[in-house]
């Protein structure tokens, strides 16, 4: 089959089928004709980690990566080099950025459960990338060598300690000292380059386990046929343009006009290992965990809870019962999904304060009903609840919608 | 548990977390209100997403860091040709060549002789220590804090620095003040501030005629310092409204783009 009449692409595609594969991977590539607007955020976790490298590859030549001059050399990129400035508040706020979109794609897909079979792989997949980010952009944190990234790098690095026997000398080999200095900026500095590598292979494998079934939908039910779906390209290629374009107006007006609001003014203090910050805490994006690790008296237990926290995402799969994918069918499940995101928001509220009077018994409960949610009642409610009636097509269940009746409304009518 | 039983019993328990939330946070702002009072409600020209720099405001701050902060205060990441031109404090070169002149900096001859020469436009604006350990010295213990970047290290910038600049009182009846020494600064985290108050009405004598009450004064080095902490905010925020026009345009092409690939669709 030729992909096109041009003799070049032709002879090119003989001999390396890239333009077969991207035309089988885009025009012909089904997908659900009743994706909304959260289905948007897949693509723009994408384009964020494109931003992020390109942005981190020119900041890479300008900066030193010396404990002597790590402080320096960012507000002499901010200060002295042509858009230094805006390459480097990008850089700044795109990590802010890219956990919003990635922690609105988790929770979509916690949703409208793209974890089900046959997702698995898809979802776990997911989870890796989320915790090579979360490393990521901790070490990148740490790059600019202010208080609040010697302190946080402090405070995160020494919960390695808590491993038994071992935690003391786990930490020293961490640090490549006695404490954090240079030799951990040495390094942390070279995983903070190829650790988005490895993110970018993870996104790649991500994307071939997506393609093998599709994308989920709304209605968490397989299409069936071709008039369940249109091709990918121009359809969603142009929606998630349009989203993409939308996205861009927020992120530029943060960048341009608000390019501190998430920094925190610490970290334009040169780092001081003879002084604590009154208070250290670290970016937004990990507060929920931080509120988590801080909730559990005992510092091993801890530390397991604020890993638990993030490896019990990895048994979601299992851990769901239910056999209807779409929150939307089931109705006690959804609320209980909204019960979650709010104890995700109290937790980060919880992990901005510190651990005193209230808060510890707030974070408390937090944490307890974080766990909960996982391991008690997405297998109960699973078991317990009783789903509406599925429709029997994407097609049918977008045409009644047309027809002015809700699609819940229209299956909620046809119960036995 | 039924179902229907589920998700009322699951609003009340949300309901109480609510109520559990609200609650700390109310005794937490009454205490803060009697240790610190709201800063002062400053405004300048630099505010909002359309604010400038006020050039005359600058230069006058930049004299009164020049008079009277830099006897003790550094300004390690700026250097003289910073101030040259529109993106600076509208200084000419030839201005900034001058200004630079008169400090004196330490480098070596070509025979590898230590020398003091007059400094350049491109040299760094010269510390009033050697070194950090001779800033602490001369200082009471403590070296006093680089003000390149002091409006960015401090929550709300602007208004705290002129608050801790205008704040200085005699203490309070029943305020122990420490036994090392200090002064009371109403705005300052615990009052005490190991800085004495820096700036009085007619600290210095303005070039261009402005009256230099302890206001203006304080008003006029914070515009310097917001200026020194972010000297490219006017073409951040000019770049900005370039990119964000674009975007609006382009998002308009691209929903009539999208709306005209999908109109064959039923969805």
């Amino acid at each position: 089959m030729a992909v096109s009449q041009n003799k070049l692409v032709q002879w090119i595609d003989r001999r390396l089928p890239v333009f077969t594969y991207l035309d089988h991977e885009l025009n012909e590539y089904p997908t659900p004709k009743n994706l909304n607007y959260w289905w948007n955020f897949g693509s723009l976790a994408g384009v964020m980690l494109v931003i992020m490298i390109a942005t981190g590859i020119f900041l890479a030549m300008q900066y030193d990566p010396n404990a002597g001059d790590a402080f320096q050399s960012v507000e002499r990129i901010m200060r002295e080099v042509n858009y230094g400035w805006l390459i480097r508040y990008i850089h700044m706020n795109g990590a802010s950025f890219f956990f919003i979109v990635v922690y609105i794609h988790l929770f979509r897909g916690l949703y409208y459960g793209s974890y089900k079979a046959p997702r698995e792989l898809l979802w776990m997949l997911g989870v890796v990338i989320v915790l090579l980010m979360m490393a990521t952009a901790f070490m990148g944190y740490v790059l600019p060598w202010g208080q609040m990234s010697f302190w946080g790098a402090t405070v995160i690095t020494n919960l390695f300690s808590a491993i038994p026997g071992v935690g003391k000398d786990i930490v020293t080999w961490l640090w490549g000292g006695f404490a954090v200095g240079n030799p951990t900026l040495n390094r942390f500095f070279a995983l903070h380059y190829l650790l988005p590598f490895v993110i970018l292979g993870v996104v790649i494998l991500h994307i071939l386990a997506l393609h093998q079934h599709g994308s989920n939908n709304p209605l968490g039910i397989d299409r069936k046929g071709p008039q369940d779906s249109v091709p990918f390209h121009p359809y969603y290629t142009y929606k998630d343009m349009f989203g993409l374009s939308v996205f861009l107006i927020v992120f530029a007006i943060v960048v341009f006009y608000f390019p501190n609001l998430l920094a925190e003014p610490q970290n334009y203090i040169p780092a001081n290992p003879m002084q604590t910050p009154p208070e250290i805490v670290p970016d937004w994006y990990l507060l929920s965990f931080y509120a988590i690790l801080r909730s559990i008296p005992n510092k091993l237990l801890g530390v397991c809870a604020l890993f638990g926290a993030i490896f019990i995402l990895f048994l979601v799969p299992w851990l769901d019962t239910s056999k209807v994918r779409s929150a939307y069918f089931r109705p006690v499940y959804k609320w209980v999904f909204w019960l979650l995101v709010i104890d995700a928001f109290v937790l980060g509220d919880v992990g901005a304060h510190r651990p005193e009077g209230w808060w510890i018994v707030i974070g408390r409960i937090g944490t307890f009903y974080y766990f909960f949610h996982f391991i008690v009642l997405m297998p109960f409610i699973g078991w317990f609840e009783r789903p509406l009636p599925l429709p029997p097509s994407i097609a049918e269940a977008v045409l009644k919608k047309r027809g002015g009746a809700p699609v819940g409304a229209a299956a909620t009518r046809a119960k036995p | 548990m039924k179902p229907r039983l589920v998700i009322p019993a699951l609003l009340a328990g949300a309901a109480v977390a609510v109520a559990m939330l609200a609650q700390p946070a109310q005794p937490a702002r009454a205490q803060a209100d009697e240790a610190t009072p709201a800063l002062p409600n400053v405004s300048w020209s630099f505010e909002g997403p359309f604010g400038t720099f006020d050039r005359a405001a600058l230069q006058r701050g930049f004299q009164i860091y020049s008079q009277v902060c830099s006897a003790c205060h550094s300004m390690d990441l700026l250097t003289y040709d910073d101030l040259a031109g529109s993106e600076g404090l509208g200084y000419t070169e030839e201005q900034v060549k001058a200004i630079a002149a008169q400090k004196q900096v330490a480098d070596i001859d070509k025979n590898g002789q230590a020398i003091q020469r007059p400094a350049r436009p491109s040299d760094h604006f010269v510390a009033p220590f050697a070194n950090e350990a001779a800033a602490a010295a001369a200082n009471g213990g403590k070296a006093p804090p680089d003000l390149s970047d002091i409006i960015k290290a401090r929550e709300s910038g602007p208004r705290y620095v002129y608050g801790i600049l205008t704040g200085f009182r005699e203490p309070p009846k029943g305020f122990q003040m420490p036994p090392s020494g200090g002064n009371y600064n109403l705005y300052f985290p615990g009052h005490v501030i190991a800085m004495p108050q820096p700036l009085q009405d007619d600290s210095v004598q303005y070039a261009d005629g402005t009256k230099a009450t302890l206001r203006q004064e304080a008003h006029d080095v914070v515009a310097f310092l917001t200026w020194a902490s972010d000297p490219t905010m006017e073409q951040r925020k000019r770049t900005g409204a370039k990119v964000v026009l674009f975007l609006l345009a382009m998002t308009g092409v691209l929903y009539g783009a999208k709306r005209r690939v999908w109109s064959d669709v039923e969805h």
